[in-house]
């Protein structure tokens, strides 16, 4: 990327800090509602120096875990619900029900059965995301162009071969779009859970400078989490061109 | 070259049948999951030669590329018979290339890579594989495009792809579903000649499947007119050339009544279908 267009992608950015700053000193609005840009990068600096990078490492490997655990087992699922009539027959049904219902509506009876520590924000998170994966998984195998599909059978590949040097490599666009959308729900169901019951994380962190009435602080802990949700995201949509570089 | 004649089923053409195709009382009824099943295929019978190049010629939706995908063996066959090379059809198999309108190339792959991909299941070992991948791409002109994506290819380069891919495993019939579609004209034009001089060049039984009388006479040394649905044989009509040049042979006197006669025989077929002309 050339400086210009890097420069031209950052001025909205700029703009609109700018116009925060301005709104924010001017008292056109008062600094509860919208801690100014400055004083909120003051807390950071403060916060960095406290605790802030355990709280969103505690938060990040909650994350990480779940959605580690996520991709490999949704992928799988997915293809084999696609590909494999009794394991449709028996999952499909399930997959039905768990896509629609708002996983964050389960953060009280995870904590019931698994307590206030990871275990419940690793299972939410876990739940969360693997849906997505497994349905777009589901999708992209069963979306598969039957006539790559008979190609290769009479190329000689056995059925194994198949599944997966075909319906894997060509639900992979699918399973990619899958991923990225996990990725954003992987963030929001990680905060969520910390924000109502937690002993640590981010959105713990985030309530706690709340209701002690440190907005800028709290203003601190929004913009560090979310720039490191960009950042994943980013991350996610350059490992997709990557690894689909041959669409072109 | 194999100028098979074209022999009604005597008793001698069903012994040469045997290394061709033979496919005798072949229905096959399509039943979609709502609505009433559909008769595609009722009761056709049909040997081709080895070597022969033979075109299904009909209306859409006339059942000729069921017929391409059931002596492929993608299809389960409901009721009749098909035995290629004397063996009866159960599943898809290298002996049985095919190549597709939509070109159904692997788009996560090179030229190379779709090209060495049969080889590869054939167990041929590495540097030969390499070898006989080259050359088909030089066959088929692809030569420089040998890591590019199918992507970055025309519609005429990626037919030549899935041509040298099929070509590439040596199958001794070569199932072909209107394979130039999806071309333009001038492109087709360029493909069919050179479909015609590597097949010259190397005969196998060819099963062509189109909708394009013309292309079925220039290419085929007989053409199978098949009747709307349910399909059935129309008519089989010799329309061997010989080792003509293409160009003149379109400029002949002979062609034109060929097209002409086959293209009265699929005229009411096409019409009957619904295809208002269009065939």
């Amino acid at each position: 990327m050339t400086a210009g267009l890097l420069l031209s992608r950052a001025m909205p950015l700029v703009i609109l800090a700018l116009a925060w700053e301005a709104a924010a000193r001017s008292g056109m609005v008062s600094e509860y509602a919208l801690p100014s840009l400055s004083s909120i990068a003051a807390s950071f600096v403060k916060l960095a120096g406290s605790d802030l990078y355990y709280h969103t490492a505690r938060s990040i490997w909650r994350g990480l875990l779940a959605f580690v655990v996520a991709v490999p087992l949704g992928i799988a699922s997915g293809i084999l619900i696609a590909w494999f009539l009794p394991v449709r027959i028996l999952l499909k049904p399930v997959l039905q029900c768990l896509y629609p219902m708002p996983k964050s509506a389960l953060i009280p009876l995870t904590i019931i059965w698994l307590g206030i520590g990871d275990a419940s924000k690793i299972s939410l998170i876990f739940l969360g995301t693997l849906v997505p994966i497994v349905m777009s998984a589901f999708n992209g195998a069963r979306g598969v162009d039957q006539t790559l599909l008979w190609t290769a059978r009479s190329l000689g590949a056995t059925e194994r071969e198949v599944l997966w040097e075909v319906v894997v490599p060509a639900a992979l666009p699918e399973i990619m779009n899958g991923i990225r959308t996990a990725l954003a729900l992987c963030f929001i169901l990680m905060v969520s859970a910390e924000l109502i019951i937690a002993n640590d994380g981010i959105g713990y962190l985030i309530n706690l400078l709340g209701e002690a009435g440190d907005y800028a602080g709290m203003f601190a802990g929004v913009i560090t989490i979310s720039a490191i949700g960009f950042a994943a995201d980013r991350a996610c949509v350059a490992l997709t061109r990557w690894l689909l570089a041959w669409r072109e | 070259m194999s100028a098979v004649p074209a022999v009604a089923a005597t008793a001698d053409h069903a012994a040469v049948a045997t290394q061709g195709i033979a496919i005798s009382g072949v229905t096959h009824e399509y039943r979609p999951p709502r609505g009433r099943p559909v008769l595609a295929l009722d009761d056709i019978s049909l040997d081709v030669p080895e070597r022969e190049f033979i075109a299904l010629l009909g209306p859409s939706g006339c059942g000729k590329s069921t017929l391409l995908y059931l002596v492929g063996g993608f299809m389960p066959l409901q009721q009749g018979s098909i035995v290629v090379g004397g063996r009866p059809i159960r599943a898809p198999g290298p002996d049985r290339g095919i190549v597709f309108q939509n070109f159904a190339l692997f788009p996560w792959k090179t030229v190379r890579q779709n090209v060495l991909y049969g080889l590869e299941k054939r167990g041929i070992p590495r540097d030969e594989r390499l070898h006989r991948a080259q050359h088909f791409i030089d066959l088929v002109h692809l030569t420089g495009f040998e890591d590019s994506y199918p992507s970055q290819l025309s519609g005429g380069m990626k037919q030549r792809v899935a041509i040298a891919r099929t070509l590439a495993t040596e199958p001794d019939t070569l199932l072909m579903d209107e394979p130039f579609g999806a071309l333009d004209a001038q492109t087709r034009t360029i493909m069919q000649d050179e479909l015609l001089s590597i097949w010259r060049r190397s005969p196998t039984t060819v099963v062509f499947v189109t909708h394009d009388v013309r292309e079925a006479v220039l290419l085929a040394s007989r053409v199978a007119v098949m009747t709307a649905r349910p399909g059935r044989l129309k008519e089989i009509v010799d329309t061997d050339f010989g080792e003509a040049d293409s160009a003149e042979v379109q400029r002949s006197r002979e062609y034109a009544d060929k097209v002409d006669y086959i293209w009265s025989l699929v005229r009411e077929e096409a019409i009957k279908a619904g295809a208002g002309g269009h065939l």
